[in-house]
């Protein structure tokens, strides 16, 4: 089904336009607009996004699967991204994903049947300091343990 | 701890609202930078003041400064803010705790260069920072410090915020501008340099987040003072990161040439579980791996860190205590650059793929014979063969950690386990 921007979403549109000399660079920004909105980028999105830039959908989605943190349609209502560098990695992160593995009961890129999480290995969130660290959504949750987590998931409704 | 400029307030309340910064002299130096320094003579206060780039690179700001083109125009400046190189994540307080700094760092820059328009390229996962700093510019256009006119003046300034979207590559200079212009991330073949030629074609300087964040201080308080502290080549203070198995990881903000040690141990509470150091990246993942006998001896500024062969880059100390099993890290990291390599060139593409698949089979206890020799082989032609210097960050890895560690790769071939037993 064809998608359309509601009017807030299309004031935002107007806005970014003028803060850029050429319609091309405004495709990261309106990529986000769109995962704003839709709550994840599918096909349809994508197409909305190339009409209002004015490139072909095919540019959009070539862009699109270069960069990895745009939330993909289908995601769960929480995507948890587990940072897994050498930082992380020195402090624990490899415990806290097969946590999430066998809680959940999925791996990598997968979503839970209730469509409650997404799981996601990630290279370096860059919160190396307060390791291991999950991003949920836009939050980080920072300095985790197991039990920590388990806190975490249990208010997540 | 000596006293902190950068990261003073960064621990208070309310340090990332305008009241507060105007009430630590905020936006003084801006103010001054505008009304009483002629460009050029601004470009020459900081280049007097020895700031080097705090993004990795450690090059002169002001001479960066002194080489974009006057007469061609509009030009851009570009923050960097996409702080993505493992072990460093020094930006984020910056940005999330005292942007005002940052910004007023960016005007500054833009009278020096006499810049109209500049953008903030934060890394995608930092929505938080995205917001705050976007809150912070709209309380400085409010204030008439960004905009037309700002400080009553004749300049105009707009400052952008660009959100990145979880690429590694985008914080490379020429992949990042790539990447505001609208396309997948691929740095450019260099010449022309950014300062010639850089976002949409025009002349463009990019500096990092830290380095925009001394100027304020070095106007406050002169070039003399920055140079007061650190080394004489490597004046100033430094934000270093401290991360990985210490008592205390975080941010630590000290004279450049602090020794090494004295990081960890008074600063980072020391190795973690009262084990030994074994070994330290000293500058965020790329930079070749040193031994605890050579990090012993090393003080923490750009001279002393490549003379121990090694590369104080963006201040990324990662520090590994006796337990870890070094083809298990270097497999870490090479799994990172393998995932994070953008394509663009063959010997990067194949070669992060082929030292993934080499150290993949060695940790799981399949190595061969020859596969020392044979990842060192590929960096071979990997480095210094690409349009970046990707394929050099993941090659300094694999040259220094079998380098430094040889024994434990060998161990892992033959006996198809680690040398680590804790």
């Amino acid at each position: 089904m064809p998608k359309t921007f509601n009017a807030k979403t299309m004031e935002k549109f107007q806005a970014l336009s003028q803060r850029y000399p050429t319609k091309d660079a405004l495709l990261l920004p309106v990529l986000r607009l769109a995962e704003e909105e839709f709550n994840g980028i599918d096909d349809d999105a994508m197409e909305l996004v190339a009409g209002l830039v004015g490139v072909p959908p095919a540019k959009v989605m070539s862009v699109f699967t270069f960069y990895t943190h745009y939330r993909r349609a289908g995601s769960g209502k929480y995507l948890l991204q587990v940072c897994s560098t050498l930082p992380c990695a020195l402090r624990g992160s490899q415990e806290i994903f097969e946590h999430l593995k066998k809680k959940l009961g999925i791996d990598s890129e997968e979503t839970t049947k209730d469509g409650k999480f997404t799981l996601k290995k990630v290279e370096c969130l860059g919160s190396c300091g307060t390791s291991p660290v999950v991003q949920i959504n836009e939050d980080y949750y920072e300095n985790l343990t197991t039990e920590k987590l388990d806190e975490i998931l249990n208010k997540l409704q | 701890m000596p006293e902190k400029t950068l990261l003073k307030h960064t621990d208070t309340p309310n340090s990332e609202t305008m009241d507060f910064y105007l009430s630590q002299k905020g936006y003084e130096a801006s103010r001054k930078a505008l009304t009483s320094y002629e460009p050029a003579k601004l470009i020459d206060e900081v280049k007097g003041s020895g700031l080097r780039g705090r993004g990795g690179a450690g090059f002169s700001t002001g001479m960066k400064w002194s080489f974009v083109p006057k007469d061609i125009f509009p030009k851009y400046l570009v923050c960097n803010a996409d702080e993505s190189e493992p072990g460093t994540f020094k930006d984020r307080a910056l940005i999330e705790r005292y942007p005002h700094s940052v910004i007023e760092g960016i005007i500054i820059a833009c009278w020096a260069v006499q810049i109209n328009s500049a953008f903030i390229y934060i890394r995608g996962e930092f929505t938080l920072g995205a917001k705050k700093l976007q809150k912070a510019i709209d309380e400085a256009y409010q204030k008439g410090f960004l905009g037309k006119n700002i400080f009553g003046s004749k300049f105009n300034l707009d400052i952008t915020v660009h959100r990145g979207a979880g690429a590694y590559i985008c914080g490379e200079e020429t992949g990042l501008l790539t990447s505001i212009e609208g396309y997948r991330g691929y740095p450019k073949i260099k010449p022309p340099f950014p300062a010639i030629q850089g976002l949409f074609a025009k002349p463009t300087v990019i500096n990092n987040v830290e380095t925009l964040a001394n100027l304020p201080y070095i106007l406050n308080n002169g070039a003399q003072w920055f140079k007061s502290m650190g080394t004489e080549k490597s004046p100033g203070p430094k934000i270093f990161c401290v991360s990985g198995h210490v008592n205390k990881p975080g941010l630590y903000e000290l004279p450049l040439g602090t020794p090494c040690m004295e990081i960890i141990n008074n600063y980072g509470g020391g190795v973690w579980k009262n084990r030994k150091l074994k070994a330290v990246i000293p500058g965020g993942s790329s930079a070749p791996v040193l031994t605890a006998a050579q990090a012993e001896k090393l003080n923490m500024d750009y001279e002393a860190v490549a003379a121990a062969g090694s590369m104080l880059g963006s201040g990324g100390l990662i520090v590994m205590d006796e337990t870890v099993c070094m083809v298990n890290a270097l497999y870490n990291l090479i799994r990172f650059y393998h995932h994070e390599s953008c394509g663009q060139c063959t010997p990067c593409r194949y070669g992060t793929g082929w030292l993934d698949k080499i150290l993949h089979r060695m940790e799981h206890g399949n190595g061969k014979q020859g596969d020392i020799e044979l990842m060192l082989n590929i960096c071979d032609n990997m480095r210094g063969k690409t349009i970046c210097v990707l394929a050099d960050a993941a090659a300094m890895p694999v040259q220094s950690f079998i380098k430094n560690f040889r024994d434990e790769f060998e161990y892992h071939i033959k006996e198809h386990k680690c040398t680590v037993t804790i």
